[in-house]
């Protein structure tokens, strides 16, 4: 690899799997309360999008007492611009197996389940195969752990950790309310880990080679790695490993078309940040960034000058309207009217300050949504119609 | 193809009664059929013990679980925000210039219908598309006819990720 570039390379979750028994082996030789600490010294944090702390995450469902828990990898990767979940069940499948497994033995669940998303029904066959070899060596090293798939069939909300479960216990997919957390109520009611197929490769890494290497890559308050997976106005799209922490200005300058006129970070229900607020923003989880501090799942989208921002708010808008479970009015109601208002604005129908009215109604949905999605539609929204409002109306 | 009500009993024996086996079930059924009949949902109703409303609720829910007649190929194009970026429109337009329909529209031989679909995951190999379930990517007007053209003459062509 070329030393040239602006933002660091790193290279963990790809790298070779082959020694999963010898650290599965050796993980369950430890007492669940070690792995945790290790979870915790090491401030992995859910690289799902939503960075809850791991470690507290296993921890918490450890403490309870159930006859039955569970383990669920979220391969529900449905966030727009995301794609490096499917390559880490295709590339390093066993890195995720030996992680869900451990987690088991933390937790004392018995069971993990892979919930993939229908549009990756090609992944299967080659996962089940895997699974079947790591049933075996389990099964050989006296380890009584079982792991299935469940496929999802094609709905972008079930990536909510509790619709997940409502479809995994063959409902619609609508979220639960929350409290209680599926740490003490998930799947079927019992106590339920569930991290994304990242994360849990992440905790590999950490359990391989100890929390302090992982401790020390990142920034405070973002520590590690994280895979990102870049796509857009770029001449080098694809899936690359990076450490927290960098500055958007040097992001772009790695992988910009030198025409960069906005970013989008953490995909549709993310924040668009325009080409002025580059060097103001930082990618990782707050704290003590440079600026504002963006999180994300890892979904990084580039515009250039050729882009209209009106056409990306209203493919993102069309996204959520379709996407809504439907569940609850403020998130039902307000993508298809945020949808409808903007289309009126342009088409000159209303004055420019109804804009202004929609931000409301988004700010309205972000505190009375039910879920993420509905409170994630002010993310894009806001920032799309804020900065380019010009944009929006000519 | 077995007909529906052993197919629904089959996939019953497999996956178990439950509840919680309600979509494994339907993926099955769709699997053959390509999509859930009224007749369908009565069968698993019945087989699982459950109200036919909660089968259909469920069943409408999701959008790989079709509740109308399907071509036996199922195209779905991703209209999300890279592939519509990087030609989307052309992509679509060559197919129905091929096959003579418009989006949600099935052949009159009933061999394929059109449809968009939501972020495929593989914006990074944009403009891509589901054809069932294999995934082409890094589409072309040119490609596009090659790729029908195999499974006009029920030859596919396999896939980004077929080994």
């Amino acid at each position: 690899m070329s030393a040239n570039h602006i933002v660091k390379r790193a290279d963990f979750i790809f790298k070779n799997e082959n020694d999963w028994e010898e650290v599965l082996t050796k993980s369950l030789a430890r007492t669940p309360n070690e792995l945790i600490n290790e979870l915790i010294s090491s401030e992995l944090k859910g690289r799902g999008g939503a960075g809850f702390p791991t470690g507290l995450k296993w921890k918490l469902t450890s403490e309870l007492k159930s006859d039955e828990k569970f383990v669920i990898c979220n391969a529900d990767e449905g966030e727009p611009g995301t794609f490096k979940d499917r390559e880490i069940l295709s590339r390093v499948p066993f890195k995720v197996l030996t992680a869900i497994a451990l987690c088991g033995y933390v937790i004392g669940a018995k069971q993990g389940f892979i919930y993939l998303r229908g549009e990756y029904f090609f992944l299967q066959q080659e996962l089940k195969k895997a699974i079947s070899e790591f049933e075996f060596f389990c099964k050989e090293i006296k380890y009584d752990f079982k792991i299935n798939i469940f496929m999802g069939s094609g709905a972008y909300i079930c990536g909510e950790e509790t619709a997940l479960f409502e479809s995994m216990e063959g409902k619609r997919g609508e979220p639960r309310n929350k409290p209680p957390y599926p740490t003490a109520y998930g799947y079927l009611g019992k106590p339920t880990v569930i991290n994304n197929v990242e994360t849990l490769a992440h905790t590999f890494t950490i359990f391989k080679y100890g929390s302090k290497r992982f401790y020390d890559l990142g920034v405070q308050f973002s520590r590690g790695t994280k895979l990102f997976s870049i796509s857009g106005d770029t001449p080098k799209p694809g899936i690359y490993e990076l450490e927290l922490g960098m500055s958007l200005s040097d992001f772009v300058d790695d992988f910009g078309d030198d025409d960069t006129k906005a970013v989008q970070v953490g995909g549709a229900s993310g924040f668009l940040v325009p080409r002025k607020k580059f060097s103001g923003t930082s990618i990782g989880f707050e704290g003590k960034l440079v600026g504002i501090s963006l999180p994300t799942g890892g979904s990084m989208m580039l515009f250039n000058s050729s882009r209209s921002m009106f056409n990306v708010l209203d493919n993102y808008l069309n996204f959520f309207a379709e996407e809504s479970c439907g569940q609850c009015t403020p998130c039902r109601v307000g993508c298809q009217q945020l949808l409808k208002g903007i289309k009126a604005v342009k088409r000159g129908e209303k004055p420019a300050s109804y804009l202004d009215k929609l931000l409301d109604l988004a700010e309205t949905m972000q505190y009375t949504a039910k879920c993420g999605l509905g409170q994630s539609v002010a993310n894009s929204f806001t920032s799309i119609v804020e900065n380019f409002r010009e944009e929006m109306i000519y | 193809m077995k007909p529906i009500t052993e197919l629904v009993k089959d996939l019953a024996d497999k996956h178990g009664r439950d509840r919680r086996n309600l979509l494994p079930i339907l993926q099955g059924v769709v699997e053959q059929e390509k999509y859930l009949s009224e007749y369908s949902m009565f069968e698993i109703a019945r087989e699982l013990d459950l109200p036919v409303t909660e089968v259909y609720g469920t069943a409408t829910f999701y959008s790989f679980l079709e509740c109308k007649k399907m071509g036996k190929y199922i195209i779905r194009v991703c209209k999300t925000i890279t592939c519509s970026m990087k030609g989307e429109r052309q992509i679509l337009l060559a197919i129905q210039d091929m096959l003579k329909i418009k989006i949600g529209e099935t052949t009159q031989d009933g061999k394929f219908t059109l449809l968009e679909t939501n972020c495929l995951g593989f914006c990074h190999k944009a403009p891509a598309m589901l054809i069932n379930n294999e995934v082409y990517t890094e589409l072309t007007p040119e490609k596009i006819r090659e790729i029908l053209g195999s499974y006009l003459h029920d030859k596919i062509i396999g896939g980004e990720h077929v080994s």
